[in-house]
């Protein structure tokens, strides 16, 4: 009874991870990286991506306003010599859902991605570059918002 | 259907400088109502660039992204005549493409 009571228990295990493996097969076929995106802080999203930790790199040049009076509506722009970039994360450290958007490069655009996000309140704006190599660099700069962007 | 995206596309030799204004509303899902609800969130998830038929940049976007997002990127090795298609889809399942032709 012990026994078959065991091997029950053995077999659900081996199910449920089964399960558990064609579920995050499913997550990354469909695209979207919904963990990604309710990460809450930069530290969780590092990880929920599976990067390493970024390295500060002053070949990645970030063009941001220094004072945002509308933090609904600012203009962020990066740009990097670094070579065979892959993929660039943008970042607002201090909104409840730091991650803005990844763009996913290819040989046929320019390195340089320029967006307009919100800002919660005054925060760093965080750019990752990601090589092609795996390695992971950064640079990060600071809007003063004015006035917030998510209301309330 | 959602209005078209402003498209604008400026080459200089073989690079493209595009430009994208979509028309979205790009609910962050962190807003309150009057009545204190939290308004859901309804963005655009997805965003394809393709050249000739082929993927040149994809994205992914949170409620992050402004009202009316404005996307810029440069292309490499353009031609006039390349064709551009752009198409983007939020968490509700709506879509639009449009297209832009490199002069």
């Amino acid at each position: 009874m012990i026994n078959t009571r065991r091997e029950v228990l053995k077999k659900s295990a081996l199910i449920a991870g089964l399960l558990m493996q064609s579920l995050g097969y499913m997550r990354s076929a469909s695209g979207y990286q919904q963990n990604a995106f309710d990460a809450k802080t930069v530290l969780e999203l590092y990880k929920s991506l599976g990067l390493a930790m970024p390295v500060e790199s002053k070949q990645i040049v970030l063009t941001t306003p220094e004072i945002a009076e509308n933090g609904a509506v600012v203009q962020v722009a990066a740009n990097t010599s670094l070579p065979n970039i892959q993929r660039w994360i943008f970042l607002v450290e201090k909104n409840p859902v730091p991650l803005i958007a990844i763009f996913n490069m290819t040989e046929q655009v320019a390195p340089a991605v320029t967006l307009r996000c919100k800002f919660a309140q005054t925060s760093d704006f965080i750019a990752v570059a990601q090589l092609s190599d795996g390695k992971v660099y950064f640079s990060k700069k600071e809007v003063k918002v004015t006035l917030g962007g998510c209301g309330g | 259907m959602s209005d078209p995206m402003r498209i604008r596309l400026q080459s200089q030799g073989e690079l493209t400088t595009v430009k994208i204004l979509m028309s979205h509303e790009m609910e962050s899902g962190q807003r309150k109502d009057d009545s204190g609800k939290i308004v859901p969130i309804w963005n655009i998830q997805d965003v394809i660039a393709t050249l000739n038929g082929k993927v040149v940049m994809t994205a992914e976007w949170g409620g992050g992204v402004s009202k009316n997002p404005f996307f810029q990127f440069v292309l490499k090795g353009t031609k006039a005549g390349d064709k551009l298609s752009v198409t983007w889809r939020d968490n509700r399942g709506d879509s639009r493409t449009d297209e832009a032709v490199i002069s």
